[in-house]
């Protein structure tokens, strides 16, 4: 097993992974068995509490546990807001920088993220058995400049060395596409939505021969599973109120408790239909214990759930596209568990649009695991290369690259367009395509325009009932709007004579934007360039 | 892929033919993730040395997408009214204005406030008070703190929205010359913000069905409103000292926000009375039920229309019949008199023939008995139905042989007084 590995730090819960020789990636798992370790210290006495164990002394330390910090990585204390929750330490001014009054001593920001890492590389290095050599990082895409050198800077401090930091939407793609290497070849437009803890995040990314450029992100800092857990916390409160006429909402520790068992039902509300919640002495020492079942919970989260959704679509607006351009959802991160956000975002989408998530498709990797495992996989691609290397590589003249903005392929005789290069494919690049042609042929080569193509699709006549003629109407015709390419503007014409029925036909951009377009046929090859 | 290529052209000539550069392509970043980046890396590095130009140029002309993200999401240059905006009386200021989201108001997401708030504060804390050119900005500050408590909470947001005139959408004037549609859309769609039940409704076109313009209208009839007007409250006082007085206030303050209440509800209402009233749908689908009763009634009453109708036609039919039957009767009648007469006739002149059959042959040779034969002739003659009559005449009909017409009649006389139509005794001569 190699000593490089890959780590998920998010706001929530911090995840990690390795990848064995043959590709194979394990998530691991701390000495408590969590894999989704908490991203939670707490302090209590002389003890430091690291993941689950500290998350559950919220209930009874809440000042001196700290939780939600990832997000303060690299700021100052005048960048952030003051938070308004006191269910855990807040944080507090150390000349200009972030950090914590925990008992008498204070913590600054940079030191509780080290030993949130310390804890992290332990849990790893009892699992592998020997040092880690060096680790990938996830980043959110809206990290800036000075918060990644940060990071990289106090992980190095940690004793892992940061060999990249990659952004976790690519990190979560890397990790689907990877599972089938198929999925790597063809050309298709993504969007990566990850719903975490206290953020959401979504990203638009062409994938264009196994190179993947970004074409938009949206943040919503404001959205993720605590707005579940909140609603389902107000709807319980109210339940337990109205039995036993005692408000938790105004003690603490009550609400703790109930925030607490909240997030367990939740989860259990993601796999099963219904849940049971029961809390010894919630408030004035009553008992509370209830049951819920998923129709119920939906309904007490309809509206995280559908801002959730509509998420999803604000990104596609934001790369200039419709949700008839995606192909592919990728739903990542914990809350993406939950089945009614998957059918919700299926709904937005048209059926060509496969969304994938774990209630629709139970073979789908753990969007809870897909960044630490794309983050794995990149350490184990990279382990082989030496510093200068992977600094060089990283570099903006490798990275920053032109990107064609109109697909371009052929016309058939059908008049059809043949797309060959699809946009934002990235050069330099080489594609070949196979087509068939006999005798003397024309290799008409063309950019392609967008269409929209509309096809109605009558509803079903009901069968059986002779209602009147207005219930109907109430069925409206189906539209099906989806995207075509048609040829646009003649870039070239290749002739190709002596043709034996088949025909390849080569595109090459080459670094500086020249085409040359070349077809092949038995021992017959033609080229030209522009 | 089996798309077939189209047949070269006759007219092609040549080989290659180069039309157009491909369209100006955009430099983005390509995420630094997977083998195939890593093989394009090593292939870039190895294959290729780079001149510093090409360096820089690629560094800098970059299209990322996360800075594109926010280009002048939030106004940043707030009005110096504004700026000295008393701090005391934040609850009068524009609070989206402060932070520089004019442009979104309630449609801000809780989002795009935190990150106003966060550029707000970097712009105006009090520690950089030096920099801005000595404006003492403390008092904005302290409104920007507490626009940011207010627009965060979602209660003391309503409050606000609840008030912000700025948001509001003026109803076109009435009696006004405008597009019914153009002219209300604004306005209906900013009320909805207030409205408790989503989706609301959509003011929709002129082609819109009476169902939904009916829906619409129930729908803003009964409209289930959270706008509430706490935010105006008078500031009740905090001295413990004088508690009537705090009382009175917070009294004041309850009616207060009810009267407004109330008097929203009815501007509401009145204002979607007057929308009704002018839209030119609900004219049209009454217009069409006016029609449609009339088509009904008109329907309705046919029935007995009908009926006369049909009474009249009956009768001009059965008079008509009538008529004709008379007239086939008489026609009847006229030419069975004829028949009758020919037929009266047809037996004269057939009697005349079987009484000139015995005078013709001279009685036999007996002209002695010309008296009794023809007193015979007479009574079977009157003996003879027609039909009788008619086939002895065919028997002597141009019979000329005097035994042959003497034994016609002795046949005939035996057959009329077996027949006991005639006594034997009657019969003088022709007795056998
Ligand atoms: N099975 C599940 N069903 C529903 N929600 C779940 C499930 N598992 C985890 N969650 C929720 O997902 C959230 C954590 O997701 P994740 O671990 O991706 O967050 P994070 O990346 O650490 O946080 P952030 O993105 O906010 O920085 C929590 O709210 C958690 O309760
Ligand atoms: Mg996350």
């Amino acid at each position: 097993m190699s000593a490089v590995i890959g780590i998920a730090f998010g706001n929530t819960s911090s995840s990690i992974a390795v990848a064995n020789v043959d590709g194979k990636v394990d998530v691991i798992a701390n000495p408590d068995g969590d894999r989704a370790i908490s991203s939670t210290l707490s302090y209590v006495g002389e003890d430091e509490y690291h993941g689950n164990q500290a998350l559950s002394q919220l209930v009874r330390n809440p000042d001196s546990t700290i939780i939600n910090f990832r997000d303060f990585v690299g700021l100052s204390y005048s960048e952030i807001d003051a938070e308004t929750s006191n269910h855990s330490a807040l944080p507090i001014d150390i000349n200009g920088q972030i950090g914590y009054q925990i008992n008498d001593k204070k913590i600054t920001i940079d030191e509780v993220v080290k030993r949130n890492l310390k804890q992290v590389k332990l849990a790893a290095e009892d699992y592998i058995g020997k040092p880690i050599e060096g680790v990938v990082l996830t980043v959110p895409t809206n990290f800036t400049d000075a918060q990644n050198s940060s990071l990289k800077k106090i992980s190095n401090d940690a004793g892992l060395k940061v060999l990249q930091l990659i952004s976790e939407p690519s990190a979560a793609l890397l990790a689907h596409l990877s599972a089938d290497e198929e999925r790597f070849q063809k050309d298709k437009l993504y969007v990566v939505a990850d719903f975490g803890g206290i953020r959401s995040d979504a990203a638009v990314i062409a994938v264009r021969s196994g190179i993947l450029t970004v074409l938009a992100t949206a943040h919503d800092l404001g959205l993720g599973g605590e707005k579940l857990d909140d609603a389902l916390a107000e709807f319980f409160a109210k339940e337990f109120e109205k039995k036993y006429k005692s408000n938790p909402r105004n003690n603490r520790k009550a609400m703790a408790k109930l925030k607490a068992a909240c997030i367990i039902t939740k989860k259990t509300l993601s796999n099963v239909q219904s849940s049971t919640i029961s809390i010894d002495s919630l408030s004035d020492g009553y008992d509370f214990h209830s049951t819920i079942n998923r129709l119920r919970y939906e309904l007490v989260t309809r509206d995280v759930l559908s801002k959730m959704a509509a998420f999803t679509e604000i990104v596609v607006k934001k790369a200039g596209l419709e949700t008839i351009d995606i192909d592919e959802v990728l739903l990542a991160g914990g809350v993406s568990h939950t089945p009614k956000l998957a059918s919700n975002i299926q709904f937005l989408f048209p059926e060509s649009t496969v969304v994938i998530a774990p209630s629709l498709d139970t073979k789908v990797i753990d969007p809870s695991e897909l960044l630490c495992r794309g983050a794995a996989l990149q350490a184990s691609m990279i382990e082989t290369f030496d510093d200068s290397e992977i600094e060089e590589a990283f570099k903006p003249h490798i990275v920053n690259t032109q990107h064609i903005q109109k697909p371009i392929g052929v016309r058939s005789v059908d008049g059809s367009f043949i797309e060959i290069l699809p946009k934002e494919t990235a050069y330099p690049i080489r594609k070949t395509v196979l087509l068939k042609g006999k005798g003397d042929v024309l290799i008409e080569v063309y950019e392609g325009d967008r269409t929209v193509k509309e096809t109605t699709i009558e509803p079903e006549k009901q069968s059986g009932d002779e209602d009147d003629e207005e219930e109907y109407s109430d069925e409206e015709p189906e539209t099906i709007r989806e995207v075509v390419y048609v040829p646009g503007e003649k870039l070239a014409d290749l002739a190709l004579k002596g043709a034996n029925g088949e025909v390849e036909v080569i595109l090459d951009i080459n670094k500086d934007g020249k085409l040359t377009v070349s077809g092949r046929s038995g021992d017959v090859t033609v080229k030209g360039s522009i | 892929m089996s798309a077939v290529l189209p047949s070269l052209p006759s007219g092609f000539s040549g080989e290659f033919k180069g039309h157009k550069k491909i369209t100006t392509p955009l430099r983005r970043p390509v995420e630094p993730v997977g083998r195939y980046f890593l093989a394009h890396a090593s292939r870039t590095i190895r294959g290729h040395t780079w001149s510093e130009y090409e360096k820089t140029a690629a560094e800098k002309n970059v299209t990322k997408v996360q800075e594109s993200d926010q280009d002048d999401e939030f106004e940043q240059n707030q009005s110096e009214e504004l700026l000295s905006h008393d701090p005391r009386d934040w609850k009068t200021a524009d609070l989206y204005a402060v932070l520089g989201l004019t442009k979104y108001r309630y449609r801000a997401t809780e989002d795009q406030i935190r990150r106003a708030h966060r550029k707000a504060v970097l712009k105006h804390h009090p520690d950089k008070k030096g920099e801005s050119g000595g404006l003492d900005q403390d008092g904005f500050f302290k409104i920007i703190q507490k626009a940011y408590e207010t627009l965060l909470d979602p209660v003391k947001r309503r409050q606000f929205d609840s008030v912000d005139e700025e948001a509001d959408v003026a109803a076109p004037a009435a009696k006004g010359k405008y597009d019914f549609f153009e002219a209300w859309k604004p306005f209906f769609d900013s009320e909805a913000r207030f409205s408790n039940k989503k989706p609301v409704p959509e003011l929709g076109d002129i082609n819109s069905s009476q169902k939904e313009v009916d829906a619409f209208y129930s729908f803003w009839y009964n409209f289930d409103s959270w706008r509430s007007f706490e935010f105006l409250d008078e500031d009740v006082p905090d001295d413990t000292a004088n508690r009537d007085h705090k009382r009175y206030i917070e009294r004041k303050n309850v009616a207060a926000r009810k009267k407004k209440k109330t008097e929203d509800n009815k501007r509401l209402i009145e204002l979607v009375k007057r929308a009704s009233s002018e839209d030119p749908r609900i004219k049209l689908f009454k217009e069409a039920e006016k029609k449609e009763k009339e088509r009904k009634k008109w329907e309705r009453e046919a029935g007995s229309r009908k009926a006369a109708e049909e009474a009249a036609a009956k009768k001009a039919a059965e008079e008509k019949a009538k008529a004709e039957a008379e007239e086939q009767a008489k026609n009847l009648k006229e030419s069975s008199k004829k028949a009758k007469e020919a037929a009266k006739n047809a037996k004269k002149k057939n009697k005349r023939v079987v009484r000139n059959s015995v005078k013709d042959v001279n009685y036999f040779g007996q002209s002695d008995k010309a008296e009794i034969i023809d007193a015979d002739v007479d009574l079977l003659i009157e003996s003879f139905d027609d039909m009788k009559l008619s086939s002895v005449v065919s028997k002597l009909n141009g019979v000329t042989d005097p035994e042959v017409v003497k034994a016609t009649f002795i046949d005939v006389a035996k057959e009329i007084v077996d027949a006991g139509k005639l006594p034997a005794s009657s019969l003088k001569f022709f007795q056998n």
